[in-house]
């Protein structure tokens, strides 16, 4: 399950979504909303993103994942529109029979949407705003 | 005249150029470089992001892709969600 929202992301569904009788593993990344960035407060974050491609993107990514390793279920919800500070940006969640795949798909599945899904966050200060640079 | 190119901006690009969206145009079978070449000429403060890719039809697109005006184009500069 891939989609993105505006409304905020419901872990229990998403828990829901990827339990399995053949998992022994669930592992969760929940990216949030940081208030500061390189010592500067920030206030809030809006998310922009270009809706039909980001999810394809983030379907090749969850299809590489699931070929890579022994993934049963999988759950990449992303937030768009105007967060608060620690408002969950992001949930991923993958179901493998054991622990070790589940935690390298799910860092996988993050480090890749970072690199290539069209979303852009800008950054909102007491004194301005600025779109975030990609950091490795 | 050729009907124009539709290109979508987001994130950075739409708030340099200050629209979401522009109508491009370009002489028949022009390339994803060629676009960009025009935008750059008509938009200067473009060329000032460092690595802005196109999409063509939700995919990203070579440079030598062949564009039409049916296409769906959008700039795409650096991303950074999650």
């Amino acid at each position: 399950m891939i989609f993105l929202t505006e409304d905020p992301i419901d872990i229990n569904a998403a828990y829901g979504h990827i339990q399995t009788g053949e998992a022994g593993a669930i592992n969760f990344f929940f990216g949030v909303v940081r208030n500061n960035t390189q010592d500067k407060a920030v206030e809030l974050l809006d998310y922009e993103a270009y809706g039909p491609m980001a999810v394809r993107e983030m379907q090749k990514i969850a299809d590489e994942a699931c070929r890579r390793w022994p993934v049963l279920k999988y759950v990449i919800i992303h937030r768009t529109g105007t967060l608060h500070i620690g408002e969950m940006a992001v949930l991923i969640g993958v179901s493998t029979p054991h622990r070790g795949d589940s935690f390298e798909a799910t860092r996988y599945i993050i480090d890749t949407i970072k690199q290539t899904v069209p979303i852009w966050k800008k950054e909102q200060f007491d004194d301005g705003a600025v779109w975030v640079q990609p950091t490795p | 005249m050729n009907n124009p190119h539709n290109v979508l901006l987001f994130g950075i690009t739409r708030d340099l150029v200050g629209q979401n969206r522009l109508a491009v145009q370009l002489p028949d079978n022009s390339r994803v470089a060629d676009l960009m070449t025009v935008l750059h000429q008509q938009y200067p403060t473009l060329a000032g992001i460092q690595s802005i890719l196109v999409a063509v039809n939700s995919e990203y697109a070579d440079a030598d892709q062949i564009l039409s005006p049916t296409d769906e184009i959008a700039l795409i500069p650096p991303v950074s969600g999650g």
